[in-house]
């Protein structure tokens, strides 16, 4: 679904992804995780087409994302820190982006309803705290049923009744057959939310490969402690 | 229009500043105009109003909300919307409210009150402008990612056209005054929007009289009707070009 074809992206000196090549398909829920400044946010944000690659390609759906914007009808993004227009309420950003994808027909309105955006709908984004801000985020990732969700740092600033809401749409997600990205620094809470785990590392990816085999290859059952193990060996295989 | 461009120029109208800034021009161009006897008089004053104020307002104003929509920029991103379509929606939107701004505050008067060609010249000298100084807005906003820079570039660009370029003009011509560069004077007032707009007006009026053998190797070319439309051309050219190399730049830039 996702292809990364020799990907490099240098911020002046700083080579922050090194020749990625990778794919990511239907089905998978893969968690991205990596230390600070490993390069997963940019990751992300060149499949979004924000940062520009200096070479190599980006596939999803098979088609170069260069060559059309129509790829990012399919996909649902949640910003690790979501910025938004300080005097548009909740109600206006929502209706702007439904006018912009007007195509969608079925809309998903769940998280909406068990975040009771409805009561806080006419209220500026300016005035927002940041866990609030988090949840429009999830709602504007989930609302027009996307087949890719990207979440960077999702639960991040949520408060535990809305973080446990959040994880169990994901779960329900997970299960119809889409691509869920997920980078969390919280390995825990990664645990039931992921089929894959990709691990990146000074702008590589260290491997990536399913849960049940990184389990069984450190003989762990809990990312975190598979992670501390494959990190103390100092290499995966 | 499109949606967004839509949504950008009902936001700048919301913003009280656009309306000050409607009012003030409406105040001095009534005031100006209705008090002066000599529309010649009254024009020369509006000129004076006019090269002053609209590039300031334009590039400042300009560059400042296109910094404060950074995140409205960046939500578009993640939608199916071409970045060019947002670009292009941020340049329609401040442009249509500025020049509505100036054409309520300064076009109504200077058609109320001056109504010839000149007074036509004046209307759409300041429409000009303001596409201009705001396709530099777009230009510094694209090249500096911190927002007290590009404001600070932004202030730059409006002396450098306004004050320095005639100093610079003035000193060459006293350091070269053996030669004859009337031909080479005409070349570089196409390089500087407010001068172009200045002697086009200028040349209008029977002051231009005052301004010496120059002045009529100007009036012989933009006096007549070919230097007048090359003049206007070569204003077009000075939002076009700029409003398309920032789009170049947006295009190309990691947000």
């Amino acid at each position: 679904m996702i292809e990364f074809r020799n990907v490099v992206k240098n911020f002046g000196k700083l080579e922050v992804l090194k020749n990625i090549s990778t794919r990511m398909e239907a089905g998978q829920s893969i968690a991205l995780i990596g230390p600070n400044g490993c390069g997963k946010t940019t990751l992300i944000k060149s499949i979004l087409g924000m940062v520009k690659p200096h070479s190599g390609q980006i596939l999803v759906n098979e088609n170069d994302i260069e060559q059309s914007i129509d790829y990012r009808r399919q996909i649902g993004y949640m910003p690790q820190i979501g910025r938004y227009p300080q005097n548009m309420t909740i109600a206006q950003v929502i209706d702007m982006l439904k006018s912009l994808r007007q195509d969608q027909s079925t809309l998903d309105h769940e998280l909406v309803e068990s975040f009771k955006l409805a009561d806080i709908a006419d209220k500026k984004l300016g005035t927002l705290s940041g866990g609030t801000t988090q949840k429009v985020s999830a709602v504007i990732a989930f609302l027009f049923n996307p087949s890719i969700l990207i979440l960077d740092e999702p639960t991040a600033g949520l408060d535990p009744l809305s973080s446990e809401i959040l994880r169990d749409k994901i779960l329900r997600e997970k299960a119809g057959n889409k691509l869920i990205l997920i980078t969390s620094h919280l390995l825990n809470e990664l645990d039931e939310l992921v089929s894959h785990i990709m691990y990146m590392q000074d702008g590589r990816i260290s491997f990536f490969d399913t849960l049940e085999n990184v389990a069984r290859k450190t003989e762990q059952a809990k990312i975190s402690k598979a992670i501390s193990v494959i990190l103390k060996r100092g290499s995966y295989e | 229009m499109n949606r967004i461009a839509r949504f950008v120029f009902v936001d700048i109208l919301k913003n009280s500043f656009v309306i000050i800034y409607a009012v003030i021009l409406f105040l001095l161009s009534s005031s100006v105009l209705a008090l002066e006897d000599n529309s010649s008089k009254g024009v020369l004053s509006m000129l004076n109003i006019i090269l002053l104020i609209v590039p300031l307002v334009s590039i400042i104003f300009s560059t400042i909300y296109i910094y404060n929509s950074a995140e409205f920029v960046e939500l578009l991103l993640s939608q199916p919307v071409k970045r060019t379509v947002i670009w292009r929606s941020l340049f329609y939107g401040l442009s249509l409210a500025l020049s509505l701004a100036f054409v309520l505050g300064a076009g109504v008067s200077l058609i109320l009150f001056v109504g010839d060609l000149l007074g036509l010249f004046l209307f759409f000298i300041g429409i000009l402008l303001t596409l201009i100084f705001t396709s530099f807005a777009l230009l510094c906003a694209v090249w500096a990612k911190d927002k007290a820079k590009g404001i600070g570039l932004s202030i730059l660009v409006w002396l450098f056209f306004s004050l320095f370029y005639d100093g610079l003009l003035v000193f060459g011509m006293f350091q070269f005054s053996e030669y004859p560069l009337e031909k080479l004077m005409m070349v570089f007032t196409l390089l500087n929007p407010i001068d172009l707009s200045r002697i086009l007006i200028l040349l209008q009026l029977d002051v231009s009289a005052l301004l010496g053998y120059t002045s009529a190797v100007f009036k012989e070319f933009l006096g007549s009707q070919l230097g007048i439309i090359i003049s206007f051309v070569a204003l077009v050219l000075w939002f076009v070009i700029p409003y398309f190399y920032s789009l170049y730049k947006f295009n190309r830039k990691d947000l």
